[in-house]
C-alpha cells in the first residue's frame, strides 16, 4: 500500500488529519487505510462493506486498530507502537451516526445539553468555538426542545444528532451516512445545514458516503476505498475525473466535476450563470451570492453531442470543443470526452457524454474533431451543485431568490 | 380475621422479603452488566454461579450459608467480630437466604434489559465525552429501570415463599425466622389447625399474584422501551 496524500506541498507531518491504520477481522478481511488530508471537509467515499466505517469508528475509538497511528491536529490518538490508544470520551471526536441515535429518554434539550455540559468544562486547543443558540438557530429545531425524541421525524433526529454532537465542540465530526436513511426531499435540506455547520463553525468534517452526489457537493478531499484497501486520495475534482478510478466512481454515475463561481441571476427567468474554465453554464436560480464558487457535477448522460451549431435549440448550455477519447466497449452505449475549447491552460477541461453507440457510429465521430456539447439548463438541480468553503471572489450580496 | 400471631408473621414475612431485594438489588445489577456488556475468560463459569441457586436444593443452599454464614463460619464470624451483625437464627439470615434464592432471577430480568439497551446508544454518550461510568448512570441504567423493577419484583414474590435454604439456615423461629411458608409448614404439623392454614394460605396467594401482575406490568414497559429505541 502506497502512500495516499490528499495534502498538497509533500509529505509534512502536521497534517490535520494523519491515519494509518490496519485492522484484521479474519483471515480474509483486513481494513487498512492510510491517508493524510488538510481538508475542511474530508469524504471516505466507496460501496457499502469497503471499510469506510470501520476507519472512522477507529478514529472515534469505537474500534481499536490492530496496528498503526491516528493523529488529529497534532493529537495522537492511537499509536499501536507508543502503545497510545485514547478513551473515546477524551478523543473529542464528535460523531453523527446514520440513525442519529438519540437518547430515548431525554426530551431534545436534554440531549443537546448531554455533550454540551461535559465540553464545557474542557479546554480543548482549536476546537471550534459553538455557542448554543447559534447551533440551535442554525439548525431551526428551537421549536423542538421540549419534544420527546421518538416523536421526532427522521430529518429532525439527524438535525438534532447534528446539533448534539457539534455542542460536545469537537475537534473534527465525523459523518457516518447521516442522510442515507432520509428521503430525497430532506436530504438536500441536511446537506446544506452541513455546508452551513462547515461555514459558519469553521467545523472540520470526515463524511462517510457511497453516493457521488453527496461527495461531490461537500467534500474538498476525497479517501476512495474499495475492499478494505484506499485506493486513492486527492481533491475531489481530481477522484472524480480520473479516467483510471472509474471502476470505482462507477460508470453508471459517470459524469465531470468541475469548479464554477455564479456571475449572475437573471431575475426574470430565475436563472443563474456559473463561470468556470471551460465556459459559463446557465442553471435554474439557486440563493448563493454572485462569486460564490459551486462545484457542479455535469451527469455524462445530461450531455447531448452535435457536429454543427444547433438552431432553433431548446437546450441553453452549447459549449465548443473537440473529440478527445472514446470509449466504446461495445454494447448501446458509448462514452465520449469532450475537450472544451474554452478552457485555458495545459490541461483542458473535460466533459464526459453518454450517448448511444449507433450515434456514435452515425456520426462518424473521430478524435481531434470540432464537436457541441449540449447540456439543458434544467439538468442541474440541488444535488448536483455544491457549495465550496473557499471565500466567494467578489462582495456577498443577497440573491432575490 | 386474622389473628394479632398472624398479622405478625405476615408482617415479618414482608419485612424479609423487603430487605431481601433490597440489598441484593446493587449486587445483581451489577452482576447482569457484567453479563451484558463484558466478555472476559472464566464468563461462562461465572454465569453459571449466579445461576446456581436456580438448579441446586435449597438444602444445598441453606446449609451453605450456615457453613460461611453462622457464627462460626468464616464470613460470619468475621462479620460479628468486626461488625456485630450476625445472621445465624435471625430475620437477617432469613433475608439473606432469600436473596440468594431469588438473585438468579432478578440477574436475569436485569439482564435482558440491559441487553435490549443498544451498545451504540452508549457508544454515541462516549463520544459526547461520557465515562463509561458516567454512561452507565445516564444512558444504560435509565433504560433498563423497567427491567430492574421485573427483577425486583420476581425476586420478591420468590422471596415470599423461600423455604428450605431459610429453615436449614436460620431455623423455624416464630416472630424472628418463622416466614409465611415456615408457619404454615408448622401448622400442617398440628391437628385442627386447617382453618388458619386456609387463611396464611389466602394470603400468600394474595401477596404473590399482586407481586406477579406488578411485575408483568414491569415487563410490558421493558418491552415498550425496547420498540421505542427500534424506530
Amino acid at each position: 500500500m502506497g502512500e495516499s496524500s490528499c495534502a498538497s506541498g509533500g509529505w509534512r507531518t502536521d497534517h490535520v488529519i494523519d491515519i494509518d491504520i490496519s485492522k484484521r477481522f479474519s483471515a480474509a478481511t483486513e481494513i487498512s487505510a492510510k491517508f493524510v488530508s488538510d481538508a475542511s471537509v474530508l469524504a471516505l467515499f466507496g460501496r457499502s462493506g469497503s471499510g469506510k466505517t470501520t476507519v472512522v469508528s477507529a478514529v472515534a475509538g469505537l474500534v481499536k486498530a490492530d496496528r498503526g497511528h491516528i493523529r488529529i491536529d497534532g493529537v495522537t490518538l492511537f499509536d499501536s507502537e507508543h502503545r497510545i490508544n485514547m478513551p473515546v470520551e477524551q478523543r473529542g471526536i464528535g460523531y453523527v451516526f446514520q440513525d442519529g441515535l438519540l437518547f430515548p429518554h431525554l426530551t431534545v434539550r436534554q440531549n443537546l445539553d448531554y455533550g454540551a455540559r461535559r465540553s464545557a468544562s474542557v479546554d480543548r486547543k482549536g476546537a471550534p468555538i459553538v455557542p448554543f443558540d447559534q447551533v440551535v438557530d442554525l439548525l431551526g429545531i428551537g421549536a423542538l426542545m421540549a419534544r420527546d425524541t421518538p416523536s421526532l421525524s427522521g430529518g429532525e433526529k439527524q438535525r438534532v444528532a447534528i446539533g448534539r454532537a457539534l455542542l460536545s465542540r469537537p475537534r473534527l465530526l465525523l459523518m457516518d451516512e447521516p442522510i442515507a436513511s432520509l428521503d430525497s426531499g430532506r436530504r438536500s435540506e441536511i446537506l446544506r445545514l452541513i455546508e452551513r455547520v462547515r461555514d459558519e463553525f469553521g467545523m472540520r468534517i470526515v463524511y462517510v458516503s457511497h453516493s457521488i452526489g453527496e461527495v461531490s457537493r461537500l467534500a474538498d478531499d476525497v479517501v476512495l476505498m474499495n475492499d478494505g484497501k484506499v485506493v486513492a486520495c486527492a481533491p475531489t475534482e481530481e477522484i472524480f475525473n480520473r479516467a483510471d478510478l472509474r471502476p470505482y466512481t462507477g460508470r453508471f454515475e459517470g459524469g465531470a466535476l468541475i469548479e464554477a463561481h455564479a456571475v449572475r441571476h437573471d431575475m426574470k427567468y430565475f436563472l443563474t450563470t456559473f463561470k468556470f474554465d471551460g465556459g459559463e453554464l446557465i442553471a435554474p436560480g439557486v440563493d448563493t451570492p454572485i462569486g460564490a464558487r459551486v462545484r457542479i457535477r455535469i451527469r455524462a448522460r445530461d450531455v447531448t453531442l452535435a457536429t454543427e451549431r444547433p438552431r432553433g435549440i431548446s437546450i441553453r448550455n452549447i459549449l465548443e470543443g473537440t473529440v478527445g477519447a472514446i470509449d466504446n466497449r461495445g454494447g448501446a452505449i458509448a462514452e465520449v470526452h469532450v475537450r472544451l475549447t474554452g478552457s485555458g491552460g495545459s490541461e483542458p477541461r473535460e466533459l464526459l457524454s453518454r450517448i448511444s453507440a449507433q450515434a456514435l457510429d452515425e456520426m462518424q465521430l473521430e478524435t481531434g474533431q470540432p464537436i457541441y456539447a449540449l447540456i439543458k439548463a434544467i439538468a442541474f438541480d440541488k444535488r448536483s451543485m455544491g457549495f465550496t468553503a473557499q471565500e466567494t471572489v467578489f462582495d456577498r450580496f443577497s440573491s432575490p431568490f | 380475621m386474622l389473628s394479632k400471631e398472624e398479622l405478625e408473621i405476615i408482617v415479618l414475612s414482608l419485612k424479609v422479603a423487603l430487605a431481601s431485594v433490597i440489598f441484593s438489588a446493587p449486587l445483581a445489577v451489577a452482576c447482569a452488566w457484567v453479563l451484558a456488556r463484558c466478555t472476559f475468560p472464566g464468563k461462562t463459569l461465572f454465569d453459571a454461579l449466579v445461576h446456581l441457586p436456580l438448579v441446586l436444593p435449597p438444602v444445598v443452599i441453606g446449609y451453605f450459608l450456615l457453613v460461611t454464614f453462622g457464627k462460626k463460619g468464616w464470613i460470619g464470624g468475621t462479620l460479628d467480630a468486626w461488625f456485630g451483625i450476625t445472621f445465624a437464627f435471625r430475620w437477617t439470615g432469613a433475608a439473606l437466604a432469600a436473596s440468594v434464592m431469588g438473585f438468579p432471577l432478578m440477574v436475569r430480568a436485569i439482564r435482558l434489559a440491559i441487553e435490549a439497551v443498544p451498545p451504540r446508544l452508549e457508544w454515541a454518550a462516549r463520544t459526547l465525552g461520557a465515562s463509561r461510568w458516567r454512561v452507565f448512570f445516564t444512558v444504560t441504567f435509565p433504560l433498563a429501570l423497567p427491567g430492574l423493577a421485573v427483577g425486583v419484583l420476581l425476586a420478591f414474590a420468590r422471596s415470599l415463599g423461600e423455604f428450605g435454604a431459610t429453615i436449614t439456615f436460620v431455623s423455624n423461629i416464630p416472630g424472628e425466622t418463622q416466614t409465611l411458608p415456615l408457619a404454615i409448614y408448622n401448622l400442617t404439623q398440628s391437628p385442627g389447625a386447617d382453618a388458619a392454614i386456609l387463611r396464611l394460605c389466602i394470603v400468600s396467594i394474595v401477596l404473590s399474584v399482586a407481586a406477579l401482575a406488578a411485575s408483568e406490568w414491569a415487563n410490558r414497559r421493558v418491552r415498550l422501551v425496547g420498540g421505542g429505541l427500534i424506530t
